[in-house]
């Protein structure tokens, strides 16, 4: 069965079918990951560059590893040193890049969009390692995996996504996937934080009261407070934020017995977490999280990069 | 899926598979004197299967049971490129193969490119002090330097057909059938339970 | 010398003139109007089948020049208004150095007398260097011709300073133009807030940031007395705050973009395409029909495109680092006539009082109509021209418009300044002739 997909830019493009195999193969991965040798020759002679033109390091890494696992041969580029910084257009920048002959570019940008670009300009298969406030799309897909890893499935389960979502690459993508797998999705913000319109996204139910929510969710999804992308202020201090709503061991008690505790990294710590929770042996699966963005991360390059026949039609 | 097979032959039914099988039993004992340091691991789809039943021939035999794994080689083909990503399967390796004498277990040896991603699969996950080689069926036209050790049947064939055993496990009936290839076909293992043995037409 | 127009359609709400006949015209004035007119030597031109109407005027246009030649200049962008239908533009001052001083405004005017294809309009800035602080010398750019005053490109923030250029202008006679946007509200906004913004993952521009200024600029228009002129209004409540302000009875008036007329911003699609990046943004479905009732019920004054040419490099970048703005001034008139006119939004005198009459009113240009003694600036629309919008065919530098592509009936074909062709059977001919 062939995957019908070139690019990887807007989960929105993907099927429940589609998220199912990614979710499958990367469960097949898993396995590689747990031996010795934690490295296969699939895809030997690829080259994929990894474009982040703004800083990044725990998606830069993930990536990395998911590309040197699969002996692919992986240039990292940008960061201080873009081209970007010197006044070469993105354009230009991916054309040179393309003159090197590579198979795949990563692109982090934080303009968004621009992963779009990217793909149209260079011709290659594109994976978006997030783009401004937009699509963060294998970061959804690894906190699904991690999801059905808990659960078994992640149809019907009741996930409350918590803090920016006004601001989050992540929500753009994780709320369209959880929709597509038969998941009942919760925002639940202070109103400056929140975008115009979250039901666009899918979200089912929009609300401020943290309390009242807590006790009908399966996940718990907290969202980092992103003091580096904020225009004007939205919360009047720290405090008053992790007040309101920062997950503590007290608002413990209002969760269901199995509820999990997610949260995408890095953790501000007091903030939208506090150190119980976010250590809470059986609640938090954060590392299971970044563990699992290896493994999608591989599943992903496995399958865009799979065949010359790809995207065309199959 | 629209089936325009056709098949050509049946060369083995499911009784001769199941004397063949016997016979590489009873080979592998005697050129390994006995069970004791020997493992069994099948090629996903299908050699998984024969190692079971091997294995289960050696307890008959011997009253031993052998370690069994089974082991996916898409992480390791070497048509990866030129071929849409082949779905995967789970590699299920749960003994330590280092100082083993491992059989590997395969449906049909043709071309001879699957058992070396098998072998360099196999070498990730340790080192076994030897590595043999048990097939069903050999269809020629190698590629690579590679030879089975035991053999259940050599079935000369012509390079336009498949040769593909068929298992009841998995797809109700046992059989290996010489098909012609159609357009766009793949040699190799026929997808599981995805395509029926046919009758052959009396 | 004279020219002979004979047997177009000659269309004037002015005069109350729809029928066919001939115009006579001599030294660059309207000398007669009649059937079977005859002269003794002259050009004739047999225009059957097509509709002059007064001379199109786009009192909103960026005609880049001074400072910014490279995405349009004097030249290229009034032969792209020629081969729009115009015979007059208002350019915007926002140039560098901005026009805030008299010599920039005569800068304007000489390189327009020189290169121009159609008459040029200039406006001057509010504030000294579009800064909303310090009032410029409006009383020297009016005695060198300046004809309006704006800050385009953005909103005098501060309402004691808006105050100030309303008194200020009001002693010359001139609107006050105002492009509305309260930049607290609006700050680095991308696109409409709402569905596009949340789906796009591009930061809101507000309608409410458009329309509390407008708001304020009513109330300081009634405090100063001074006419205000609201530019590009995009959205449905800042529309009914112009309705209700004309019905007080306060010198207020508005223009609209085809682009907001036809355009919405569910239309930005996963492709981040650039041409689609305006200030002020897309707005709304609802806004649209909004705009569009508004262009049929007397409320808005003036089509005007808000032309605004770059470089294509510019423009082919990220969303977030391109430039606001489309070109306009070569679609225009195909888009009004085909959509507006050609759906029953509006009928064509109504065209006619938008784009020509209505713009020379507000700007206190002089009037002309299809009477004797009139300047005989003119534009010939032919309305069964079936075209494709391309961009090969577009004289002005850029072509950065997402109306390529689109099927259009209806277009000019001749444009008479001062009796004079600048635009003869659909190919710009000449510069203006004195």
């Amino acid at each position: 069965m062939a995957f019908n997909h070139k690019h990887l830019i807007n989960i929105s493009d993907y099927s429940a079918e589609d998220i199912t195999r990614i979710l499958d193969t990367a469960a097949s991965f898993r396995a590689v990951n747990e031996r010795r040798i934690k490295k296969v020759p699939t895809l030997k002679g690829f080259t994929v560059v990894n474009m982040f033109n703004e800083p990044s390091t725990r998606t830069r890494s993930s990536f990395e590893l998911a590309e040197k696992r699969l002996s692919c041969d992986t240039l990292n580029f940008g960061g201080s040193s873009t081209s970007t910084v010197k006044g070469e257009s993105l354009r230009d920048t991916v054309q040179t890049l393309c003159s090197y002959k590579i198979d795949a570019i990563v692109v982090r940008d934080k303009h968004a969009g621009a992963p779009r670009k990217v793909a149209d300009v260079s011709g290659v298969s594109v994976i978006c390692a997030g783009d401004g406030k937009h699509q963060h799309p294998t970061q959804a897909l690894l906190d699904l995996y991690t999801i059905r890893e808990r659960f078994g499935r992640i149809e019907g389960l009741r996930v409350g996504i918590v803090g920016d979502i006004g601001h989050s690459r992540v929500c753009g993508s994780l709320i369209p996937a959880l929709k597509i797998m038969g998941a009942h999705v919760t925002v639940i913000a202070p109103p400056t934080l929140m975008p115009a319109a979250p039901e666009i996204l899918g979200a089912d139910e929009i609300t401020c009261d943290l309390d009242a929510a807590l006790p009908e969710l399966d996940v718990v999804y907290m969202l980092r407070i992103q003091r580096e992308r904020l225009e004007g202020a939205p919360y009047p201090s720290l405090r008053e934020y992790n007040l309101l709503f920062g997950l503590t061991e007290e608002r413990e008690k209002l969760m269901r017995p199995e509820a999990i505790v997610c949260h995408p990294g890095p953790v501000n710590r007091g903030v939208e977490l506090d150190d119980y929770m976010c250590d809470h042996p059986q609640r938090s699966v954060i590392l299971d999280q970044v563990y699992s963005g290896v493994l999608v991360r591989m599943a992903v390059l496995y399958l865009l990069l799979g065949g010359t026949d790809n995207g065309v039609d199959a | 899926m629209t089936d325009t097979r056709t098949v050509k032959s049946v060369c083995m039914d499911a009784d001769e598979i199941e004397r063949s099988l016997t016979r590489i039993a009873h080979q592998i004992l005697e050129a390994n004197h006995g069970a004791s340091n020997i493992a069994l691991v099948g090629i996903l789809t299908r050699g998984d299967l024969l190692a079971h039943r091997l294995a289960s021939k050696i307890k008959q035999i011997e009253g031993t049971d052998v370690p069994l794994g089974a082991l996916d080689i898409s992480f390791y083909r070497d048509d990866f490129a030129t071929h849409l990503s082949p779905e995967v399967h789970s590699t299920d390796i749960r003994f330590d193969i280092d100082g083993l004498t491992v059989v590997l277990v395969d449906d049909v040896l043709f071309t001879g490119r699957t058992i070396r991603a098998a072998l360099d699969a196999l070498s990730d996950f340790g080192r076994p002090s030897c590595v043999q080689l048990a097939v069903l069926v050999d269809r020629g036209h190698r590629e690579l330097p590679i030879r089975a050790d035991f053999v259940g049947k050599n079935v000369p064939s012509s390079s336009h057909e498949n040769v593909r055993l068929f298992l009841e496990e998995v797809d109700g009936v046992s059989a290996v059938e010489v098909l012609e290839m159609a357009p766009g076909d793949r040699a190799g293992s026929a997808p599981l339970g995805a395509e029926q043995p046919q009758e052959k037409e009396a | 010398m004279a020219l002979m127009l004979k047997n177009a359609r000659l269309l004037d709400p002015q005069v109350g003139l729809d029928e066919v006949a001939d115009i006579l015209i001599r030294d660059g004035r309207i000398v007669e109007i009649g059937h079977d007119l005859e002269m003794p030597k002259g050009i004739e031109r047999d225009l059957s089948g097509k509709i002059i109407v007064p001379g199109l005027v786009d009192m909103h246009v960026h005609l880049r020049d001074p400072g910014f030649e490279y995405k349009g200049d004097i030249e290229s962008e009034t032969k792209a208004a020629a081969h729009g239908g115009f015979t007059a533009v208002c350019a915007m001052p926002n140039t560098n150095p901005v026009c805030d001083n008299a010599t920039i405004v005569e800068y304007v005017q000489r390189k327009a007398s020189e290169v121009g294809f159609c008459r040029v309009l200039v406006s001057g800035a509010l504030t000294q260097g579009l800064e909303g602080e310090v009032l410029s010398e409006m009383g020297d750019m009016v005695a060198h011709g300046a004809v309006a005053f704006t800050d385009d490109g953005r909103g005098v923030q501060d309402s004691g300073m808006m105050r100030r250029t309303m008194d200020y202008a009001k002693q010359f006679d001139r609107v006050v133009m105002c492009h509305c946007q309260d930049e607290g509200l609006v700050g680095a906004g991308q696109v409409n807030e709402g569905e596009c913004s949340t789906r796009l993952g591009l930061l809101g521009w507000p309608a409410e940031g458009e329309e509390l200024e407008i708001m304020r600029d009513i109330a300081l228009c009634r405090l100063t007395g001074c006419h205000f002129h609201a530019q590009h209004v995009t959205t449905a409540r800042g529309l009914e705050l112009i309705r209700a302000a004309k019905a007080e009875g306060l010198p207020v008036t508005c223009e609209v973009t085809p682009h907001h007329l036809l355009l919405d911003d569910s239309m930005i699609g996963e492709d981040y395409d650039t041409n689609y990046k305006v200030n002020p943004p897309l707005r709304t479905k609802a806004d649209v029909a909004a705009l569009r009732a508004g262009l049929a019920d007397g409320t808005v004054d003036a089509i005007v495109t808000d032309h605004a040419p770059h470089a294509t490099y510019e423009k082919d970048r990220e969303f977030e680092l391109a430039p606001f703005g489309m070109t306009g001034i070569e679609t225009s008139l195909g888009l009004m006539l085909t959509h507006m006119v050609g759906e029953g939004v509006i009928g064509l005198n109504r065209l006619v009082e938008l784009m020509a009459v209505n713009p020379r009113t507000i700007l206190r240009d002089e009037r002309v109509a299809i009477e004797p003694g009139s300047i005989a600036d003119l534009t010939v629309i032919d309305p069964d021209a079936e075209w494709t919008v391309a961009k090969d065919d577009f004289c002005s530098k850029a072509q950065n418009t997402p109306f390529v592509g689109w099927n259009l009936r209806g277009r000019a074909t001749d444009v008479f300044v001062g009796g004079y062709a600048t635009m003869e059977d659909g190919a710009v001919c000449s510069t203006v002739k004195k």
